[in-house]
């Protein structure tokens, strides 16, 4: 037999540290996608939460902590990272193995806000981006969604078919932010 | 341009692809006759105003949104979630 050996999306690219933001990768792990079948969104969330503790996340939002959350990435659709999902989740929810599509990546520091300032058109500042919040939006030209995880660490999903091109833009970012101290 | 998605919030206009204008949400009934299939598949109003389109929300929450706006002033007048707007449609309310 062939001994396969599991490569992570952004191997041997990561972790990099340039002045005060750090970008490393989040070990892989299971993704599951949640898509709560109509009229289900309660039941879904209350099994949820028994099953693996957070609710449903409400758009824009994300709930659970390190080790088990739920993400949400779009109309009616979250990401369940960490847990191997319940069995009793595919009543409610229409439910997916992602586990080796995406990209996964930690970005913190004192400068982050700063990096992702320069990719990202949205306001991602603590003042109105805090712990638990979530976006679907671009990271260059690239989709991701951005979670912030603590005052000053966000993470970050990209499509792995994308991991070269979001390490790339994010540590030109960073060494630019860095640059400019 | 900056367009607000009943989701996401306020985004700016890269985020989103224009789909054309709202009335495909109106699809005539398949025995509605050639009249109303030709009008619906290929006659377009293209107003100096307010105009009522669709919109994709492609890199945010791949939302289909109803976008009214101002076509001389780039004003942003309304948006809405085209799964609404359709099920109003549906309902027979305007
Ligand atoms: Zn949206």
């Amino acid at each position: 037999m062939v001994e396969l050996v599991a490569k992570s999306p952004c191997g041997g690219r990561l972790p990099v540290e340039h002045g005060a933001s750090r970008l490393s990768e989040v070990a892989m792990t299971r993704l599951t996608s949640l898509q709560p079948k109509q009229g289900q969104e309660k039941a879904l969330s209350q099994a949820l939460k028994s099953a693996h503790g957070m609710v449903f996340p409400a758009p824009n939002r994300a709930t659970g902590k390190e080790g088990a959350r739920a993400i949400w990435i779009g109309k009616g659709q979250a990401m369940l990272v960490g847990p191997e999902p319940d069995a009793g989740l595919a009543a409610h929810a229409a439910m997916t193995d992602q586990s080796d599509a995406w990209a996964m990546v930690r970005l913190e520091g004192a400068a982050a806000e700063n990096v992702l300032a320069r990719l990202v058109p949205v306001d991602l500042r603590q003042t109105v981006f805090k712990r638990g919040h979530s976006v679907r939006t671009m990271l260059q030209h690239m989709s991701v969604s951005i979670t912030r995880i603590s005052d000053e660490a966000f993470f970050i999903l990209a499509f792995r078919s994308m991991a070269g091109t979001l390490v790339h833009d994010l540590e030109t970012a960073m060494k630019g932010v860095a640059a400019r101290r | 341009m900056r367009i607000k998605c009943p989701l996401c919030g306020e985004r700016d206009r890269r985020e989103f692809y224009y789909v054309g204008d709202a009335v495909l949400l109106e699809r005539p009934d398949p025995e509605a006759g050639d009249h109303a299939w030709d009008t619906y598949l290929h006659l377009r109003d293209n107003p100096a105003g307010v105009t009522r389109d669709l919109w994709y929300h492609e890199a945010g929450c791949a939302a289909w949104v109803v976008v009214t706006r101002n076509t001389v002033t780039h004003e942003v007048l309304k948006t809405e979630l085209a799964e609404k707007r359709r099920r109003k449609l549906v309902e027979g309310a305007s």
